[in-house]
This record gives C-alpha cells, sequence and structure tokens, in this order.
C-alpha cells in the first residue's frame, strides 16, 4: 500500500481546538490540497480556517457560488491531481446529493464533512442533530456506497479526517465525516501527533482507470495533464470510460463492482471501541457526541448496580453489522440514544431483529445528556 | 484514408451520435480546426461538458482529457480542475439548456471569477436530447413539445449575459458562418481570462419540424437570413425582430 509518514502542519504537541479547527487540520496533516465550499452554520469554520491555512502550504481555496458548485469544484480538483474537501451542513448535504453520487459512480476520491445540525430543511441552524446518518448513505439516487466516519471529540476530527482521507484515496470514493454542531463547536485538547500516516494515490501509467482484474480491485488513479486521454462520465461506462448506455451487462457490472469493492472490506473499514461489553446485559449502542453522555451513563449505571456497556460505532457506513451482531450474542437488550428519530435503531433492528433494541430519540435539538440515558438504563435493568 | 482531423479524435468511435443536420457535428470539427489554428494541440487539453447533445461534441470524441460531468455542472467542475492545476488548458463544450438554465448560476459566477477557460456554448434554441422542450433560449412564441400555443417568454440574449457578468472575451457565431465562428473560437483560446463564445447550431430534429422547418437545407437558410454581424448593422440600429447579431466583445467594450 503507497502510505508514508507526514507530518501535520501544526506544531506536534498539546492544542487548544474547536472540532472544526481540527478537522481542518486533520485535512492539511492528510495531504489536503484542495478546499471549495459554501458558507453554513454549524459548519464555517473548517472553511474559514482553511481560507487562511491552505494557501500558506501550497493549497488552493475557493469559495464558490452554492455547495453543488462545492463538490463539483472538489471533484474537478481531485482529477487535477489533487485531495480535496469541502464542508458542509444538512442544507448543503442535500444540495451536493448529486455529486456524491457521480463522485462514487466516476470513483473520485473526495471527502465530505458534514456538521450535523438540526433538521429537517433548515431547521434550527445553531442547534445540534444528527439526522444525516441515512441521507449521508442514501441520499443520491441508485445503489453505491460510501465510507462515513462519526468523531465523538476535537481529537477525533482531526484523526478521523485524516481517516477519512486516506480511504478516500485508498478505496477512490467519497468519504463523508458525520460530525455533529456539538463536536464541531467543542472546544478541548487536541493531540497533534509527530506524523500521520498518509495514503498516496496508485497510478499505473496505461492501466484502465475504471477496472481491476481483481474483483475488489481499485483501478489507478490517474490524473488530468498525463497524456492519458481521460474519459470520465457519469453515465454508465467501461472500464476505458467509453459511455456503455445501453449495455446490460456494463451497467450490472459497475454497479456491482463498486458496492464490491466497499462491501468487501467491510470487516476493515468498520471500526468500533467497546466499554465494560464483556459482561454487559444492557448494551448502548451509540455514535459521535451521543457516545460521550452514553459513556458516563455507564458508568453511572454501574454504580447502582446494572450490567450496561457501551458500543460506540466509530464507523457508521459502510454499517458495522459484526460488532452489532456480536454485542447481542450474549443475551444483551440494545439502547440506542440519538438525536433523530431512530435512523440508527432502524439498522440495529435489521441485525438483530425488532424485540431487542429499543431506541431514545430526541430530535428538539439539544444533545442527549446522561441523566436521560441513564433514565432509560434504570428503566430496562432487570 | 486518413482525414486531417483524425489525429485529435478517438477514430475507434466510429458514428457520430447526432442527428442527420444537426450543426453540432460543423461545431466540432470547427472547434479543433480552431484550436489548432491558436497554435495549440487538442490533446494536451482538457475538456469539460454537461448533460446533453453538446456535451458528446468533446466526449467521448476528442482525443484529450474529457470530464462528463452532471447537467448543468461544467463550469464548476471546470473551475475546480482549473483552479487545482493552472496549467491545465480548460475548454467547456455543451448547449443553452446546460450553460444558462439548470447551470445559469455557474455561468454568471465562472464569468465574474474570471478564471481563464473558454467556454463553447451550442445554441440550438431547444432542449434536445430530451426530445424538444423550451429552453430559456427558445425564442418568444416559438412552438415546442412544452409550448405547444407558442413559447410565453422571452429567451436570454446570452451574450449579453455573459458580458455583463464580466467575462474578458464574448462572441456570437453560427455554423452558418464556418470562417468567422472558427475565428472566434480561436481567438477567445488567445485571452487571458474567461471567454464565452456562443454558437448558432440548428436542431432540425427537435426544434425545426416543429417550426415548419422541417429540413435541414429550410433551417440552415433561416438561420442564415437571421444572421447580421456587427458591423453589418449601421450604428445603434435596433436589431430586426428574430435577428441575431453576431460579432465579438472584448471585456473593455462592456
Amino acid at each position: 500500500m503507497p502510505s508514508h509518514l507526514s507530518q501535520p502542519a501544526l506544531a506536534p504537541g498539546a492544542h487548544y481546538l474547536s472540532g472544526n479547527e481540527a478537522a481542518a487540520e486533520g485535512a492539511l496533516a492528510a495531504g489536503c490540497g484542495f478546499y471549495a465550499g459554501y458558507p453554513i452554520t454549524p459548519s464555517s469554520e473548517i472553511m474559514e480556517r482553511l481560507a487562511a491555512r491552505l494557501p500558506q502550504h501550497g493549497g488552493v481555496f475557493l469559495q464558490m457560488e452554492d455547495e453543488i458548485a462545492s463538490l463539483s469544484a472538489v471533484i474537478g480538483a481531485a482529477w487535477a491531481g489533487k485531495k480535496a474537501l469541502t464542508a458542509t451542513s444538512g442544507p448543503g448535504l442535500s444540495l451536493m446529493q448529486e455529486c456524491l453520487g457521480y463522485a462514487a459512480f466516476t470513483e473520485t476520491p473526495c471527502v465530505l464533512i458534514d456538521v450535523q445540525r438540526a433538521g429537517p430543511c433548515t431547521g434550527q441552524a445553531t442547534k445540534v442533530g444528527a439526522g444525516d446518518i441515512m441521507a449521508a448513505k442514501w441520499g443520491s439516487h441508485g445503489d453505491y456506497q460510501v465510507v462515513a466516519l462519526s468523531p465523538w471529540s476535537a481529537q477525533e476530527m482531526f484523526d478521523l479526517t485524516v481517516r477519512a482521507f486516506n480511504w478516500a484515496e485508498r478505496l477512490r470514493l467519497p468519504a463523508i465525516l458525520l460530525a455533529e454542531e456539538a463536536v464541531g463547536h467543542l472546544r478541548e485538547r487536541v493531540d497533534i501527533p509527530q506524523s500521520v500516516d498518509t495514503y498516496q494515490r496508485g497510478y499505473t501509467p496505461g492501466a484502465p482507470p475504471f477496472g481491476h482484474p481483481e474483483p475488489g480491485g481499485v483501478p489507478s488513479m490517474p490524473r488530468f495533464g498525463q497524456g492519458e486521454a481521460l474519459m470520465i462520465t457519469g453515465s454508465t461506462h467501461d472500464e476505458r470510460g467509453f459511455r456503455r448506455t445501453e449495455d446490460p451487462a456494463a451497467h450490472a457490472a459497475l454497479v456491482h463492482r463498486l458496492n464490491h469493492k466497499v462491501l468487501a472490506r467491510a470487516g476493515e473499514l468498520c471500526q468500533t471501541e467497546g466499554h465494560f461489553l464483556e459482561d454487559a446485559s444492557l448494551v448502548v449502542l451509540a455514535y459521535g457526541f451521543t457516545a460521550r453522555a452514553a459513556l458516563k451513563a455507564v458508568k453511572l449505571a454501574r454504580r447502582q448496580g446494572v450490567k450496561a456497556g457501551l458500543l460506540r460505532l466509530v464507523t457508521l457506513w459502510p454499517f458495522p453489522e459484526e460488532a452489532v451482531a456480536q454485542a447481542l450474542a450474549r443475551g444483551a437488550r440494545l439502547l440506542v440514544p440519538e438525536m433523530n428519530l431512530g435512523q440508527v435503531a432502524g439498522l440495529a433492528r435489521q441485525v438483530v431483529g425488532p424485540g431487542l433494541v429499543r431506541p431514545l430519540s430526541q430530535v428538539d435539538g439539544r444533545h442527549i445528556t446522561p441523566a436521560t440515558i441513564l433514565g432509560a438504563l434504570l428503566e430496562m435493568a432487570p | 484514408m486518413t482525414r486531417a482531423l483524425d489525429q485529435y479524435l478517438r477514430t475507434e468511435v466510429k458514428a457520430t451520435p447526432f442527428c442527420p443536420g444537426c450543426g453540432h457535428g460543423v461545431l466540432l470539427g470547427l472547434i479543433l480546426r480552431a484550436i489548432e489554428g491558436a497554435g495549440l494541440d487538442p490533446r494536451q487539453m482538457l475538456f469539460v461538458s454537461g448533460i446533453g447533445c453538446a456535451a458528446w461534441i468533446p466526449s467521448p470524441n476528442f482525443r484529450a482529457d474529457t470530464l462528463h460531468t452532471l447537467h448543468g455542472r461544467a463550469l464548476a467542475f471546470a473551475t475546480g480542475a482549473k483552479a487545482a492545476n493552472p496549467g491545465l488548458k480548460v475548454m467547456v463544450v455543451s448547449g443553452d439548456g446546460d450553460l444558462s438554465s439548470i447551470g445559469g448560476n455557474h455561468l454568471i459566477h465562472a464569468a465574474r471569477r474570471g478564471l481563464e477557460m473558454t467556454v463553447v456554448c451550442a445554441n440550438n434554441q431547444i432542449y434536445g436530447m430530451t426530445g424538444g422542450q423550451a429552453a430559456p433560449t427558445t425564442p418568444l412564441g416559438a412552438a415546442t413539445a412544452t409550448t405547444p400555443a407558442g413559447n410565453p417568454f422571452r429567451p436570454f440574449d446570452l451574450c449579453r449575459l455573459v458580458r455583463a457578468a464580466g467575462a474578458a472575451y464574448v462572441a456570437r457565431g453560427a455554423v452558418t458562418r464556418p470562417y468567422e465562428l472558427m475565428d472566434y473560437i480561436a481567438q477567445g483560446l488567445q485571452r487571458p481570462g474567461f471567454s464565452f463564445i456562443e454558437a448558432l447550431s440548428p436542431c432540425p430534429t427537435q426544434a425545426g419540424r416543429r417550426q415548419g422547418l422541417d429540413s435541414p437545407a429550410a433551417l440552415y437558410d433561416d438561420l442564415s437570413r437571421r444572421c447580421l454581424a456587427r458591423r453589418e448593422l449601421a450604428g445603434d440600429a435596433e436589431l430586426p425582430p428574430g435577428a441575431w447579431e453576431l460579432g465579438s466583445w472584448c471585456g473593455d467594450d462592456n
């Protein structure tokens, strides 16, 4: 794997940063050389920091006319050879959906940071929500895959932004950091490492840019100006890029390959974190900012003799089915607190069946407190 | 037999995608000749297009980097590519509906931003690929699939629009006057900044047949009659109804 160690732009050591600032630094550390975006609360600090920082590090910053143009420009820049990023929030994610599908279908590496706010629609722009989980995966039409990661700290806004870039580049797809307002605006200690592992694109001159001999193989990633005479199209195409808009086999093969490329790596992609799971009969399944409250609630429940544990999802897409199934294998029941009406709870039900999953939904623009989760755990306790 | 332009074409692409009488095939050749005439090699360039008949002029026909994007978004993709690598020579080729309706916002902002690229807008005044619906360039009163009683709305004057948005070079030509049009494209390629060439290109299949001009010859004759070169117009004389003013405008004229 063409991976190498890169030095972060920020001096190694402890820094006091907001999650959004940390994400911008993570992008720089990952080798991001291009940002295009459109201002939107509560993500704008990412854009503002990169407007200042990217040009200092040889990168290009563009403010575009809207979110559609932003992800369009990111895709153009990716094919011009840059690691490229945009950041937005729910309304912008809605506008970016056509480009997300284009990036998935043309295998364009790019990173999208969605700092989620309370939706639907304009909703409460400054308030927290986690209602974009399904939109991140299913918002564009057709069957495709993305990688989506869920940070629970300012530190992970840095770390997972780096990881999102690495997955995007390695698998040639759009990777999404599904952050939340509460993490984006959280200001806490971030330890900048001496170096980070970064992935450099693989390019084999003359190799087909949209095909690979191995079933789950990732094609060579050329860029404009190499004399490859690239044909990039959002229409169904063959391994060279010729449009194949009336060939049933070509369409089926492409859709299956692009999905298989990701799902075949689910084991490596699906990252989770367990806390007190060994003897847990009640497992809180949580992600993002809510997982912080869940961990506190689990510790408080244990003080009261309730055998609670936490399964934290770091990867949301592809959905970590194995880890969820394993948590239930010990006969536990699941509590799923989330700032939406049960989007991940529904996924958990698909894995373990409806009877064992209790959703704990809150959609009032406020984060879920440890006390709320503790209350639910005590109710469920035998 | 080797033809002069074959070196710039993917000759393995056998059939033209364009209908009999469509102006886009003529425009395809004019673009390549203009690039050559400007001292450039099309094979070293990046061609970005949107969705629609005109988007198929470069993709996949040109033996060059071609980026066939989403409907309306060609200029935003091109902006990202050009900003990321200013060394790329970028041309956008797309249609009037793509560039000025669904992509209208990107058009005026690309002109305002002024990044160097040349846009060739093939204007057939209709949505051809989808079956002949009205475009924002369809003439007032024209019958289309979605305006059977005649288009009730005025069309855009694309050149005035793009000039007002700050383009460095704007021109309007027609495939019925190929040498002029070729010269406009070559001029645009040699300007620093954003250049825009509107290329009038008739659509017999979807526009002409609903407008009493159902043979390509009739449609070409009609377009020829309507085209008036800027220098043929006396002073500030009003353009006759239905006429096109052909010519070029530099940023300084605005």
